[in-house]
């Protein structure tokens, strides 16, 4: 008989996990460190609807009229800008926390679909740069991998400060997952423990990093567009201070974003929600008088075409996956449940990327459970993604009388909760009211 | 013959830093440089790909030679921030005294700085040789994973602090090491060793008056027992 039904109570404050938390750290004496995002409820873009046309506003054909998708990155000052298809990219994660398998995955998915994908801390394997038509060149504070010649190979740069998983952190990468060839691209010792540092060994602050920027483009002669990427905390100043420092794309990434091996503590209470960040982030560009011209791209979170739609509406560019673009590869698939109960976990709750014993051979170094990814299958199921939420997004901008994606406004958006329009800066369904608003 | 061909002399008072790299990048450049009136100036020399020769005549800014691959490059003068960063291969040489971050990340190469090098010289080294004529600062070779840091002078607080696989050799003192770096028994190979580095940034010390510097790697696994180590 369940315990509820016994007229027992759960206690909402020690709840099952929590009271699992505490029993695992008096038993094993160490913090829990494991992949995916946060796990919490958060303000999010299902808390805010679109307004489609009737009276006031004329709606678009759904299969007659057309609602451009195309986005340009880095039109600042690179000299080749990224044209992409469609306004959603992969995120940066490393060879390493992924197999080659399933980052070459990534790339034929996102080449299919006409966008860009993005390495990770550990550098960039012949796989992924084959197989990706627009390739991002991750430069991270461990520079692990960091090689001029795949800077002038990639197509664009992302300075990466921190990620929504865990601002202000460095990277792990467990023992096991560091095989010989990891270890090698790393100029690491096989099967240790790997860090990665927090900040960048060669530059501090933005005045820096405008320094360092500028290196970067005499090194690559102005060519590749620079992306600044930062975890979602104080979004307003340091979207400024990215694009003071001469950022072509600002990347901000909400505390819903991903990771590989993060402590959960950090995961679950460091950073704003991405429904937090983006409003902040499109005031400081147009405070700046640099919104569209700096393109912004927000992470952490997005799922599928109606989140896109929200944050486009929102002022933001482009979006990127890394989760859900996992998941669309194969991760947390119920075919793979029995091999998640073998490691104490299940289909749909599955984090622990940390491990390197992911039953559907994406989060793993093993041989034999990545050979389980098909690259060919998993970057058509990807690419199938890419376009559903393509079409998603398109199918809600025509309803709001958009012909391009872009055209859609914060005032297509009423939020449900109150949380939600004082975040995202729009009203209360059905009131014009903004808290906040004017103070 | 590199040594017989004259010298293309780009004076920075007159042409801009992007106007010298990009000159420098382009297919088949000249083999030897000169660099006038750099006058502090950043990202001088950087991401050069092709052995040349490249001497700056005076003092230098940020990332001078960054990325360095194949060329030699001399700063007759002082260096800022992060000279010879993330360098892979070739020799960058600083007649006077290096700012913080000399050398951070260096996959490869040669890197000599006459002087003293500031805090976190050779921070993250991935496998270059640094030698240091004078002293270096603070943290240096934090984090280093491979190559060699010799400094015939003194070493600031938490030297090699967190230190992977790097080698470090001392000749003056050390105020302090960092957290898992410990002092090693100098065998004949690092005499030997370091004779070589000695010679290539063409110094006459004695390696015999080093100490030698390692990681204990004790803080290679995440343990509970390591909590009050970082």
């Amino acid at each position: 008989m369940e315990p509820a039904s016994q007229g027992l109570r759960e206690s909402a404050t020690f709840d099952r996990a929590t009271i699992h938390a505490i029993q695992r750290a008096a038993e094993t004496g160490i913090y829990d460190i494991r992949g995916w995002g946060a796990k919490r409820k958060l303000p999010h873009f299902d808390d805010l609807l679109l307004l489609g046309a009737s009276m006031s506003r004329y709606p678009l054909e759904g299969y007659r009229e057309r609602c451009d998708t195309d986005v340009v990155l880095g039109t600042r000052h690179a000299k080749q800008p990224l044209r992409l298809d469609t306004p959603v990219t992969i995120a940066g994660m490393s060879f390493g926390a992924l197999s080659a398998q399933a980052k070459e995955a990534l790339g034929r998915g996102a080449s299919e679909a006409g966008t860009s994908t993005t390495t990770g801390d550990g550098g960039m394997t012949p796989e992924e740069r084959g197989h990706s038509k627009h390739l991002v060149y991750q430069y991270l504070p461990s520079r692990y991998g960091m090689n001029p010649d795949d800077l002038r190979a990639a197509d664009a740069i992302e300075v990466v400060l921190g990620q929504g998983a865990k601002p202000g952190g460095g990277g792990m990468l467990l023992g096991q997952k560091i095989t010989e060839r990891v270890a090698g691209m790393r100029t690491l010792p096989v099967g240790i423990d790997q860090r990665s540092a927090c900040r960048h060994p060669d530059w501090t602050g933005p005045d820096d990093l405008a320094i360092k920027i500028l290196e970067l483009r005499e090194i690559t002669d102005w060519e590749k567009p620079v992306y600044v990427k930062v975890g979602a905390t104080r979004t307003y100043y340091d979207v400024k201070l990215a694009v003071h420092a001469g950022a072509d794309v600002v990347v901000v990434d909400g505390m819903q974003g991903g990771t590989a091996a993060t402590q959960d503590v950090f995961i679950e209470h460091v950073g704003i929600p991405t429904l937090a960040a983006l409003p902040q982030a499109v005031r400081a560009l147009q405070e700046l008088g640099v919104h569209r011209e700096v393109q912004l791209i927000v992470s952490g979170g997005i799922r599928g075409g109606a989140d896109m739609a929200k944050a486009l509406a929102l002022g933001a560019d482009a979006v990127a996956i890394g989760t859900a673009a996992l998941i669309a590869l194969g991760d947390n698939h119920p075919k793979h449940d029995a091999g998640y109960r073998e490691l104490g976990s299940a289909a749909g709750y599955f984090d622990d990327y940390q491990d390197g014993r992911d039953p559907a051979g994406i989060s793993t170094q093993d041989a034999e459970l990545s050979a389980r990814l098909d690259p060919v299958e998993g970057g058509r199921r990807l690419a199938n993604f890419l376009r559903v939420m393509t079409m998603e997004a398109q199918t809600l901008a025509r309803a709001c009388g958009k012909a391009h994606l872009h055209h859609l406004e914060p005032e297509d958006l009423v939020a449900l909760t109150i949380e939600s329009a004082a975040m995202a800066r729009v009203p209360l369904a059905g009131t014009d009211w903004i808290p906040g608003a004017g103070l | 013959m590199a040594a017989l061909t004259e010298a293309e002399v780009v004076d920075l008072a007159a042409s801009s830093v992007r106007d010298l790299n990009q000159a420098l990048h382009a297919p088949q450049p000249a083999v030897s440089w000169r660099v006038l009136n750099p006058r502090g100036a950043h990202s001088v020399a950087c991401g050069l790909k092709d052995e040349v020769t490249v001497d700056i005549a005076g003092h230098v800014g940020y990332y001078c030679a960054g990325m360095n691959q194949h060329a030699t490059v001399t700063v007759h003068g002082n260096a800022g921030t992060g000279v010879a960063e993330n360098m892979m291969s070739g020799t960058v040489r600083v007649r006077g005294n290096a700012s913080q971050s000399a050398g951070a990340t260096a996959h490869g190469g040669l890197l000599v700085i006459d002087g003293d090098a500031s805090a976190r010289c050779g921070i993250s080294m991935k496998g270059a040789d640094i030698i240091v004529g004078g002293s270096v600062g603070h943290m240096s070779a934090f984090m280093g994973q491979a190559g060699r840091l010799v400094v015939c002078g003194d070493a600031g607080d938490a030297l090699g602090d967190s230190l992977y696989e790097a080698r470090i050799y001392v000749r003056g003192t050390v105020k302090s090491l960092g957290a898992d770096c410990v002092e090693k028994e100098m065998r004949n190979e690092h005499l030997t060793e370091l004779a070589e580095l000695l010679k290539a940034a063409e110094r006459d010390e004695d390696p015999a008056d080093f100490r030698r510097y390692g990681s204990a790697r004790q803080l290679y696994h995440f343990k509970v027992d390591n909590a009050t180590s970082y």
